[in-house]
C-alpha cells in the first residue's frame, strides 16, 4: 500500500517540471528545454516561500510555464487506451479538458509538496535527428533512492511536447488506462467525461479551504 | 481529561476499525468485477485495501501526523537514515544474487561508511560521497531470476503485493535485521517507529493519490505493478507497447493546424545539435 504512491507522488513532487522559456524561432533541445522549465519553476519557488501554499497561484504558474509544453491530445489518448479510436471529435476534446484540468491540479499538489530536493539532469541520449526521446531528471533525496522522473517528449513544429510523464517507472498514461477503460465500459465515453468532470469539480470545491491539509 | 479523551477516541476507532473490516469482507467478496487478469483475487484485495484504507484513516494517518509535528526535520531525516542504512545491508545480498556484484559492494561500503563516519547510519555520508542508494528485495531478486508476478495480492498492513513479492517479504522479513533484534521491547519500539517514519514521509504521497485517482484501488494497483516492474529491470523495463500504441499521427494531435508537417519540421531541424554522447547513467552499472 506504501510503496507504491509513495514513489509516485514523492516524485510527483516535483514532476511540476518543465516549461518552456524562450519560444524563439529556434527549437529547444528538449533536455535543455526540461532543465530550464524545471529550474525555472524550482527558482520561482525558492524566491516565493508563500507560493507554494496559495492553490491559484501554483496553478496559474503551471498554466503558464509548464503547460504549453505538454501535448495533452496525446496524453489524453494514452490515458483512455483503445475507446479513444471510437470517441467522437467533440468527446476527445472534453475528455482532453478534463483530463488536462486532473493533470494540472494534481501537478499543483505535488509542488505544494516541493522541498528543496536536489534535481539532477541526466545526459540525453539521442541521435540529432531524433524525433522521440526520454528525458530523465532524478530528485535526489536523503535516505532513500533517486525518484526518477522520465518525459517522453515528441518534436513538433511548435517545439518539443510531453506525451507522457513516468515518475518512478510508473507511466502517467499507462496508470490511468484501466481505471478509464472500466468508466468506459460500464457507461461509455460520456460517463468518462462526466466521472473526470465531478472529480475535478470535486477538487475545485475543496480549494477554498486551500490549507495544506487534506480534510475528509 | 486530554488523556482520558484521547483513550476514548482510539476505543471507538478501532471499533469503527472491526467494522470496517467485518463490512470489508461481506462486500467484498461478493463483487468481483470486471475480471483483471492480473488480478484474480480482486474481491478479496479490496476487502483487504478497504480495512488498510480504515486503519490508516483511524490510526496510520493520525500517527504519522502527529510524529511529523512533534519530531523535528532534522531528526526525522536521522530516524529515516537509521533504518535506511540497515536496509544496505540486505540490498547489497540481493544485488549480488542478482549479479549486480559492484552495486552490491557500493550498498555495503556505504553501510561501512554510514554506520563509521555516519554515526550508526544516521547520517547518509555516503551518498553526499557519491555513493548512490539502491532498492532491492527478494522480491525483486526472484523477478529477476525471471518469476513471473503471479497474482496481485493485499495484505492487510503491508498493502500490495502479488505472489512473488509476498514470497520475496518473507525472506525480507526473516532477514530483517530490526526484527532479529532481541530485547523484544526494543523490537517493537523500533518497528513501530519505522512505520511511523515511513508512514509520516508518505503523507503527502497519499495526499497528492487522493486527487489524481478516480478509482484508487486500481490506480494504487497499477501503479504498484508499473512499479516493481521498472525495479525489477532497473528501470530498463521493455516499455510496454501500450504506451504509444494509442498516440494519434502527429499531425492530428498538433496544437494548431497549421502545424501538420512534422516530417518538414523534422527535415528542417535535422541539423540541430542535441547532446548525443551514449553516455549511461552514472553509478547504476549493468553488469
Amino acid at each position: 500500500m506504501f510503496a507504491a504512491p509513495g514513489a509516485f507522488a514523492r516524485a510527483a513532487i516535483t514532476a511540476l517540471a518543465l516549461c518552456g522559456a524562450v519560444q524563439a524561432q529556434e527549437i529547444t533541445p528538449p533536455d535543455v528545454l526540461v532543465k530550464n522549465v524545471t529550474l525555472e519553476v524550482v527558482d520561482l519557488l525558492r524566491k516565493d516561500k508563500d507560493l507554494q501554499n496559495d492553490r491559484k497561484k501554483v496553478v496559474a504558474l503551471i498554466e503558464t510555464k509548464v503547460v504549453p509544453h505538454f501535448n495533452f491530445t496525446s496524453m489524453t489518448a494514452g490515458a483512455v487506451g483503445n475507446a479513444w479510436g471510437k470517441a467522437t471529435p467533440e468527446q476527445k476534446t472534453r475528455l482532453t479538458d478534463e483530463f488536462r484540468t486532473l493533470m494540472v491540479r494534481t501537478y499543483a499538489s505535488s509542488i505544494a509538496a516541493y522541498k528543496d530536493q536536489k534535481i539532477d539532469f541526466r545526459p540525453l541520449r539521442a541521435k540529432p535527428t531524433d524525433t522521440e526521446v526520454t528525458v530523465h531528471v532524478r530528485v535526489v533525496q536523503a535516505g532513500a533512492e533517486p525518484v526518477k522522473l522520465d518525459y517522453d517528449m515528441e518534436k513538433t513544429a511548435r517545439g518539443w511536447k510531453v506525451w507522457d510523464v513516468r515518475i518512478a517507472d510508473i507511466s502517467l498514461t499507462a496508470n490511468y488506462r484501466t481505471e478509464f477503460a472500466n468508466i468506459v465500459r460500464s457507461s461509455g465515453i460520456d460517463g468518462l467525461v462526466n466521472a473526470l468532470h465531478a472529480k475535478n469539480s470535486g477538487l475545485q470545491r475543496a480549494e477554498p479551504a486551500a490549507s495544506a491539509d487534506r480534510k475528509k | 481529561m486530554t488523556g482520558t479523551m484521547a483513550i476514548g477516541s482510539a476505543g471507538r476507532r478501532v471499533r469503527v476499525l472491526l467494522a470496517a473490516l467485518a463490512l470489508g469482507f461481506a462486500s467484498g467478496c461478493a463483487t468481483t468485477n470486471g475480471g483483471d487478469p492480473r488480478d484474480p483475487l480482486e474481491g478479496f484485495n479490496r476487502s483487504m485495501y478497504g480495512f488498510n484504507e480504515a486503519f490508516d484513516e483511524s490510526i496510520g494517518r493520525p500517527v504519522a501526523t502527529a510524529y511529523k509535528t512533534a519530531v523535528p526535520d532534522p531528526v526525522r531525516t536521522w530516524v529515516r537514515n537509521f533504518f535506511a542504512n540497515i536496509d544496505d545491508l540486505f540490498i547489497g545480498v540481493n544485488n549480488v544474487l542478482q549479479g549486480k556484484i559492484a552495486d552490491g559492494w557500493t550498498d555495503w561500503v556505504r553501510f561501512a561508511f554510514n554506520t563509521t563516519i555516519g554515526i550508526a547510519g544516521i547520517n547518509d555520508v555516503a551518498s553526499e560521497m557519491g555513493l548512490e542508494k539502491h532498492n532491492e528485495d527478494f522480491g525483486q531478486t526472484f523477478g529477476r531470476w525471471g518469476a513471473s508476478d503471479g497474482a496481485y495480492l493485499v495484505w492487510p498492513l503491508i498493502g500490495s503485493s502479488n505472489v512473488r513479492d509476498s514470497a520475496g517479504l518473507v525472506l525480507d522479513s526473516y532477514f530483517d535485521p530490526v526484527r532479529r533484534h532481541d530485547p523484544s521491547g526494543v523490537r517493537t519500539f523500533a518497528v513501530v517507529l519505522r512505520a511511523t517514519g515511513k508512514r509520516a514521509d508518505l503523507l503527502d504521497a497519499s495526499r497528492i493519490l487522493e486527487e489524481a485517482a478516480l478509482d484508487k484501488y486500481v490506480f494504487q494497483r497499477d501503479a504498484y505493478l508499473q512499479r516493481r516492474r521498472g525495479q525489477i529491470f532497473d528501470g530498463n523495463a521493455p516499455r510496454e507497447p501500450s504506451s504509444r500504441m494509442f498516440r494519434e499521427p502527429r499531425a492530428e494531435t498538433e496544437p494548431t493546424p497549421q502545424a501538420t508537417a512534422p516530417d518538414v519540421a523534422r527535415l528542417a531541424k535535422a541539423d540541430q545539435v542535441l547532446e548525443a554522447p551514449a553516455v549511461p547513467a552514472t553509478g547504476q552499472g549493468q553488469p
